[in-house]
């Protein structure tokens, strides 16, 4: 009877010490995913920034600004374009 | 050894004996003191046990709002138009808070206020949620949560940006701090783009770390994102030379709207004046209106060719039919309709290309009444285009019952008459097609669709036909004209409603018309809005700005020229033809 107790209670004894351990493990692995979360919602945020940015950037009057001022470019004039028939464009290119 | 024994032996055997009243007594206090501690374990654990573990939990347990973002709206090619960025909302609670010295100069130099100031702002909320700051970005906002000044607290919320600003201000409305929808497409769709707030429960420590989950919280619905039918190069396109209409012409408003011809979606659509509405602070009303849907004019000359298409339908005309509308005017009842010039003898297809409005008004007065409402009916004048924006109007097509036959005349020529841009370019679908209305979209459709026969296709061609005559040199739009490509389309000059009557000076010019003829691809309306320029006729005020539009169009989608490039054919300015509006 007495040896059974004692078995018992170092049995008790060892499973609490395994859920301390567990429990603290558990802790640990939540806070490494917390800053892996944390560091997620960072790129999302960031993504967002950089989609605002590329989309800003890439505004059609912007680009049409860029164009005409810093590039000095401008849409082809009369005299300078040649029309293709359809036959003759098929082959590749359509201007 | 055996005396001792003997004595204990004594000793165990006459135990003290205490008097009988003390040991009950002793016994009755013990179970007192047990059953007070029993009774108020009792009462602790079993009564009042919600309001304990409330108290306890409010320490450890904590509940977060995981936000979700608003979806984004992007043009039919994925590009975006509208979109959400998080920040953060700086607060103190109501406990107030405490940081140290350092920690406070460094505090007031991250949220770039001056140290005198936060004090005083802090200071003025004795024991209430205080908004320090509303927008702090997530990087600076990252900092001060490492700061870990206790009472100090961040949520996250979203801003809506706008890359095309005042371009697409009107199509696409704004949302509120909350970034709900409050107006236009962000309205409309907002169930679709609304994303839904999650909840997250979690267990903390005395220092507020989060130490673990308590229990299942709410994942957020992420918004969704929507695909317009707009396409940002062209709609830029539009906008641009709308914007250059309206100033040139010194005008109020103006609108413009390009449908594709096989599947109904509209590509651009564009409002001007405008505003920024990244500026959310200033929103001024009459600029965010969306008047190419929201507001209704008189049609004018526009309307004309659905008059002949009735007659042509009902039989009783023939393009080449003669119309004599020699004098130049016509009186029924008491009142009088003129052209500007007598014309004398015009034939139906000349009545188009002149837009004679004497002449356009005889041939309405040999249809039936009902007759000509059902052909405006069936051509979606008097109820709305269904885009299912906010506000859309239906204008207004009055029961054929009630008609006058003076009311019948003018209507042949667009007034008496209520429409707005949309429903007047998707009526235009019945000629650009071969006499099928199509529905319009402003989201983004999956290929063609089929329409509502409304004419024959015989029909549909020869009106056709007579609106590519009415942009040649001598018809009323030889601006209209594109280099490269053949278009067809029709004029509108219409005095403005004033009180019960017309204004005498102050007028709607507008052209509608689609392009390539040969096999239309997009049909444009633009409308001006009482140009003060000197210049007042639809077709020197809005078929430039429809050539011009047109033009960069055709270019931009490219479609192949279905004319050689010296086709534009103007006539002299001294013969450069005068509308016949009113």
């Amino acid at each position: 009877m007495v040896r059974l107790n004692l078995l018992l209670l170092a049995l008790i004894v060892v499973s609490s010490l395994a859920l301390v351990t567990s429990q603290q493990q558990a802790r640990k692995l939540y806070n490494e995913l917390q800053v892996e979360q944390a560091s997620a919602k960072r790129f999302e945020e960031e993504i967002a920034r950089l989609q605002v940015d590329q989309s800003t950037w890439s505004t059609p009057s912007r680009i049409e600004r860029v164009a005409r001022e810093r590039l000095g470019m401008h849409a082809p004039e009369a005299s300078h374009t040649r029309v293709l028939g359809v036959e003759a464009s098929a082959g590749g290119s359509s201007r | 050894m055996s005396a001792l024994a003997g004595m204990g032996g004594a000793v165990r055997a006459k135990p003290i004996r205490l008097a009988g009243w003390r040991v009950v007594l002793l016994t009755l206090a013990l179970v007192a003191l047990f059953g007070g501690l029993a009774a108020r374990a009792l009462y602790l654990q079993g009564f009042n046990t919600g309001f304990l573990q409330q108290k306890g939990n409010s320490f450890s347990k904590k509940e977060l709002v995981v936000p979700a973002h608003r979806g984004r709206i992007t043009d039919r090619n994925g590009e975006a138009l509208a979109l959400s960025t998080p920040l953060f909302q700086v607060f103190v609670t109501p406990r107030g808070m405490q940081p140290t010295p350092a920690q406070f100069t460094e505090l007031a130099g991250l949220l770039e206020m001056k140290e005198a100031t936060l004090k005083k702002t802090i200071d003025a909320s004795e024991g209430e949620f205080l908004t320090i700051k509303p927008r702090v970005l997530p990087a600076v906002a990252e900092k001060i949560v490492g700061l870990k000044i206790p009472g100090l607290e961040l949520q996250r919320h979203y801003r809506r940006h706008y890359p095309d600003a005042e371009v697409t201000s009107q199509l696409l409305g704004i949302t509120n701090y909350d970034d709900y929808g409050q107006e236009g497409m962000e309205l409309a769709q907002n169930a679709w783009l609304a994303g839904k707030q999650g909840m997250r429960r979690v267990v903390v420590d005395n220092k507020h770390n989060i130490v673990e989950e308590a229990g299942a919280g709410r994942a957020p619905q992420e918004g969704r994102d929507l695909a317009l039918s707009i396409d940002r190069r062209l709609q830029h396109l539009a906008f641009r030379e709308l914007k250059a209409a309206v100033e040139m012409h010194k005008a109020k408003a103006g609108g413009a709207v390009v449908v594709d011809v096989h599947t109904g979606e509209i590509l651009a659509l564009a409002n001007y004046p405008t505003y920024d509405p990244n500026q959310r602070d200033v929103v001024p009303k009459d600029k965010a209106r969306n008047r190419t849907l929201t507001d209704v004019f008189e049609p004018g000359s526009t309307l004309k060719p659905f008059t002949i298409a009735a007659a042509l339908e009902a039989g009783v005309v023939r393009p080449d039919t003669m119309m004599q509308t020699a004098p130049g005017s016509m009186t029924i009842g008491s009142a009088t309709i003129h052209d500007a010039h007598a014309y004398g003898a015009l034939t139906v297809e000349q009545v188009i290309q002149k837009s004679s409005n004497v002449g356009a008004a005889k041939i309405a007065l040999m249809l039936p009444p009902e007759t000509m409402w059902h052909m405006l009916s069936r051509s979606g004048f008097g109820a709305t285009a269904k885009t299912g924006f906010p506000g859309e109007v239906s204008g207004r097509l009055r029961p054929y019952r009630t008609w006058k036959p003076i009311e019948q005349a003018t209507m042949a020529y667009g007034h008496g008459i209520s429409v707005n841009l949309v429903q007047l370019a998707r009526a235009y679908t019945i000629f650009a097609t071969g006499g099928e209305l199509k529905p319009v979209s402003l989201l983004k459709t999956n290929g063609d669709v089929a329409g509502q026969p409304v004419i024959s296709e015989k029909s549909a061609l020869a009106v056709r036909a007579m609106l590519e005559k009415a942009v040649g040199p001598g018809g009323t739009a030889p601006k209209a004209q594109v280099r490269g490509y053949r278009v067809a389309g029709k004029t509108g000059t219409a005095h403005k409603l004033e009180g019960r009557g017309y204004a005498a000076h102050r007028y709607v010019s507008s052209f509608v018309g689609f392009a390539p003829a040969s096999n239309p691809r997009v049909i444009v309306a633009v409308m001006i809005d009482e140009p003060t320029g000197g210049e007042y006729y639809g077709g020197s005020v809005a078929a430039p700005a429809f050539s011009r539009i047109v033009e960069v169009m055709l270019r931009a989608m490219n479609v192949p020229n279905d004319a050689p490039l010296d086709n534009v054919i103007l006539p002299p300015p001294e013969a450069m033809p005068v509308e016949e509006d009113m």
